[in-house]
């Protein structure tokens, strides 16, 4: 009798810890559910090819427009500026603390990366506005610096910490027996650096990449101070808008169900594409480091 | 060995070093710039009137204190909810599940909880908790969106200790006739006390940077509460009172020197997660 | 097994509904100021205001005035922007709804009063290293539609101009657009999303041009005057200075307000708060 209470109260038990680990699934389903269910009036309403390949957003006006390709394109341009600044320096310094760096300085940078990561992206923004934007617009003597390079060089900053910790981590997996073998055949440091480590590394580094990417197209706080956020067609000196700062920029307007709020929802809903894609992205390069 | 290295093998050399010095001296000099421009501009303005009183209209005056109370509000709020999630959820995962692919599942969604970026859960939590349950813009909204965003985090550091457990030491317990209920209690649990605690850190690290989620669903208001109250009631913690000074009011001497203490919370979040992976690392030595 | 997770989640969500009922209780009594005496027969309760976030300083000034007068009242201000705060009292989710545009015909046919409380202007600003000090209503119209695009064809340097605007929905735009005839027609380069950066952004660009609430306007940038008017508030209050809108309180017509809210309208409204309004920035009306 005792015995049979007790296998009863272990499976309540086990229902129990079932439960609160199926709760991510719900709440991701939760979230998909919930953005799918009221992005899609926007766009039946707008119609897709209006609303995904429009020029023009012009939420207010008396004939209003809603077109987000610009909003698409300056995620995209401004995530590959991003990357294309931020990736080899977070890839180089990566490796050099890994392989080259002694053990006080690799112990002093990482804290300093650290601290990097946990700045929250406002004051990026905020350091952004106040330096960068006057100084894009001195250096390359335009009427005003707010832009999407301004935008593109506080990602690539903001991306450097996870690419610099999660290429490190990678590098730092790979067994010390790879090296030695290639020492031992002659190799340079160097060269066995980047000719055995770096690509024994190659799925933890693709996967910090991935990560960047995740980071800086998803990123609002901070670009929104620095990319004027005109809704302009991407260009590199051009005030623009992101599709992260066209949801935050108009969102406290989302909640009266116009079209404008509809088409605020779709715009997340969007957003939220690109994400899982990058998610699926990260995820295989994360199980192919694993098991690599 | 002794042979010289042939001109192309020395240029690559010099050139992946070069490089590398280059990468590493940016990297260091921009953290170097970010703190000293942050606390140069900040830590002047900060005074105890700042740090101790609420702001006011009438007397022209700004004080940070309310923002550094919700600022605690809703890290607790937060912690008290995502706690028991997560370790659950952790639990579940290496105790539990024997299915691999409930398992693979569970981690494929908490992997794509913590890459949704904070506006979304900022425009979710704000259509879902403060307008679908009424909630209204209170901090309590705030602290539930922040649940969701940090599950994944306490989830796994909780995961990860409870790997280090020794499978020894639930063999012993159970061959001692212990459910495994008890096991995890009296075994399973002290064990991973260190991913519980490295968990809660990083939670709290991300809270205080946490802006784009908070500033639709917690709001923005300075007013002092109690904490039952406070919960009930819109506030703005201290990166977003950052943010709004800077924004909303052009305030940059006072979003400075908020930047900087969130600066300083920052380094000492980092050093706290340090100590304690250092210390029970020790332990497990021993 | 979703079901059931799902069924969690509700229950779970339902949980700190309650949670955030109970505070939002909570917040309804009256906060208990130190010295203040428990007296029967006194006003209590909270005034609830929401819109127009241009009103943010004459409305704080007001509700910290008014809440220092009466023990046990409060005052709670949810800056949402002018048109939502209309639909807020419609739909009589707040006691008094604030708007920095006189209502449309259709809001007053809806069953709303508006009751103007003060006038506040909207500063044409430049940066101080700009040689331009006047400009007509005309002139700012073609520059911000387009027409003019160098500071030289205004009596300026050889520069480019800049525009600076506000993000669509935001009454300080709305304000601007309809008194200079430029609606849907202004071609910004850059959209921000408050006061404080426009004149931020204005501020570090000699090239730029923007309008904000002059009652937000710092020394950092210059203001213009508009057909020969320098903005004051005498200009403002005699109306000889264009550019300018009501801030408005907006009620539910023919209904009784709480005995507190009637409280506040009767004090924002009667000139005994005049001194308050003006330490504000902005102009009273009554």
């Amino acid at each position: 009798m005792k015995q049979k209470s007790k296998q009863i109260f272990e499976k309540v038990i086990h229902g129990f810890f079932l439960i609160l680990g199926l709760i991510t699934v719900g709440l991701v389903l939760l979230i998909t559910v919930y953005l799918v269910v009221s992005g899609i009036p926007g766009i039946v309403n707008i119609g897709f090819f209006d609303f995904i390949f429009g020029k023009q957003w012009a939420s207010t006006a008396a004939e209003p427009s809603f077109g987000i390709l610009p909003f698409i394109l300056t995620s995209i341009y401004g995530t590959a500026g991003a990357l294309v600044v931020g990736v080899p320096v977070g890839f180089f310094t990566a490796v050099y603390l890994a392989k080259f760096a002694k053990s006080r300085t690799k112990e002093l940078v990482g804290a300093a990366v650290s601290l990097l990561a946990g700045i929250p992206s406002v004051v990026y923004g905020l350091v952004g506005m106040m330096v960068l934007v006057p100084g894009i617009r001195k250096v390359f003597g335009l009427p005003d610096g707010a832009s999407l390079l301004a935008a593109m060089i506080v990602l690539a900053v903001m991306i450097l910490p996870s690419i610099i910790k999660v290429s490190l981590t990678a590098l730092e997996a790979v067994p010390r027996e790879y090296e030695d073998a290639s020492l031992a055949l002659g190799a340079t440091p160097v060269e066995t650096c980047f000719r055995v480590s770096v690509p024994a590394a190659k799925s933890g580094i693709a996967a910090a990449v991935v990560l960047g990417v995740g980071r800086a197209i998803g990123e609002a706080m901070a670009v929104i101070m620095v990319s004027g956020n005109a809704p302009n067609m991407p260009s590199l000196f051009q005030s623009v808008r992101f599709l992260t700062t066209a949801v935050s920029s108009e969102m406290s307007y989302a909640t009266t169900g116009s079209l404008q709020s509809q088409a605020l929802f779709s715009i997340a809903l969007v957003l939220f594409f690109f994400i899982l894609l990058i998610n699926a992205a990260l995820n295989y390069f994360l199980k192919r480091s694993r098991e690599g | 060995m002794d042979k010289p290295l042939s001109k192309r093998r020395r240029a690559y050399i010099a050139l992946m070093r070069a490089l590398m010095t280059l990468s590493f001296l940016i990297t260091a000099a921009l953290a170097v710039f970010m703190v000293a421009y942050v606390l140069a501009k900040g830590l002047p303005s900060i005074t105890w009137e700042l740090l101790s009183t609420k702001p006011s209209y009438l007397e022209d005056r700004i004080g940070i204190l309310p923002d550094i109370l919700n600022t605690i509000y809703i890290v607790i709020a937060t912690l008290a909810v995502v706690l028991p999630l997560g370790v659950g959820a952790a639990i579940y995962l290496t105790e539990y599940a024997r299915n691999k692919r409930v398992v693979a599942m569970i981690e494929y969604a908490a992997e794509t909880l913590s890459g949704i970026p904070s506006i979304i859960y900022g425009f979710v939590g704000m259509l879902f908790f403060c307008t679908y349950f009424g909630l209204g813009t209170s901090i309590m909204a705030g602290a539930l969106t922040l649940v969701i965003m940090n599950l994944p985090t306490v989830m796994r550091t909780t995961q990860e200790s409870l790997k280090t457990v020794p499978q020894s030491y639930r063999e012993g317990a159970f061959g001692l006739g212990a459910g495994r209920w008890r096991v995890i209690r009296t075994v399973v649990l002290p064990g991973c006390v260190d991913g519980i605690i490295t968990g809660c850190i990083l939670s709290v690290g991300r809270i205080l940077g946490e802006s784009a989620a908070l500033l639709y669903t917690a709001g923005f208001a300075h007013v002092l509460h109690g904490f039952f109250e406070g919960l009930g009631s819109a506030g703005a913690t201290l990166t977003v009172a950052m943010y709004v000074y800077a924004k909303e009011d052009g305030e940059f001497q006072v979003a400075f020197a908020i930047a900087s203490i969130l600066m300083l919370l920052t380094v000492l979040v980092n050093l706290s997660a340090t100590l304690v992976a250092k210390y029970y690392k020790k332990r497990r030595n021993i | 097994m979703k079901k059931t997770a799902a069924f969690l989640c509700a229950l779970l969500m339902a949980v700190s509904l309650l949670g955030g009922c109970s505070g939002n209780g909570e917040e309804q009594t009256p906060p208990a100021d130190e010295g203040g005496e428990q007296q029967v027969e006194q006003l209590s309760g909270t005034v609830s205001t929401d819109g127009s976030t241009s009103m943010k300083t004459v409305i704080g000034a007001l509700g910290e005035a008014f809440e220092n007068a009466n023990d046990g009242v409060s005052l709670s201000y949810n800056p949402t922007g002018s048109g939502s705060g209309i639909t807020a009292v419609a739909e009589g989710r707040c006691d008094i709804g604030l708007s920095s545009r006189s209502l449309k015909q259709e809001e007053i046919d809806q069953g709303l009063t508006e009751t103007v409380l003060a006038y506040d202007g909207i500063a044409i600003i430049v940066n101080p290293e700009n040689t331009v000090t006047d400009l007509s209503l005309e002139t700012i119209a073609k520059i911000y539609t387009g027409e003019i695009t160098n500071w030289s064809e205004v009596g300026g340097p050889d520069s480019e101009i800049v525009l600076i605007g506000r993000e669509a929905g935001s009454g300080t735009r709305d304000g601007f657009e309809s008194i200079t005839g430029t609606e849907d027609a202004c071609l910004y380069r850059q959209e921000l999303t408050s006061t404080g950066d426009v004149i931020a952004a204005v501020a570090s660009n000699p090239n730029a041009i923007g309008y904000a609430s002059l009652a937000s306007v710092d020394e950092t940038v210059v203001v213009l005057s508009v057909e020969g008017v320098v903005p004051s508030e005498e200009t403002v209050k005699d109306g000889s200075y264009a550019v300018q809108r009501p801030f408005v309180l907006v009620t539910r017509t023919g209904e009784q307000l709480s005995a507190v809210a009637e409280a506040f309208f009767n004090y924002a409204t009667s000139g005994e708060a005049n001194d308050i309004i003006s330490a504000a920035g902005v102009v009273p009306a009554n």
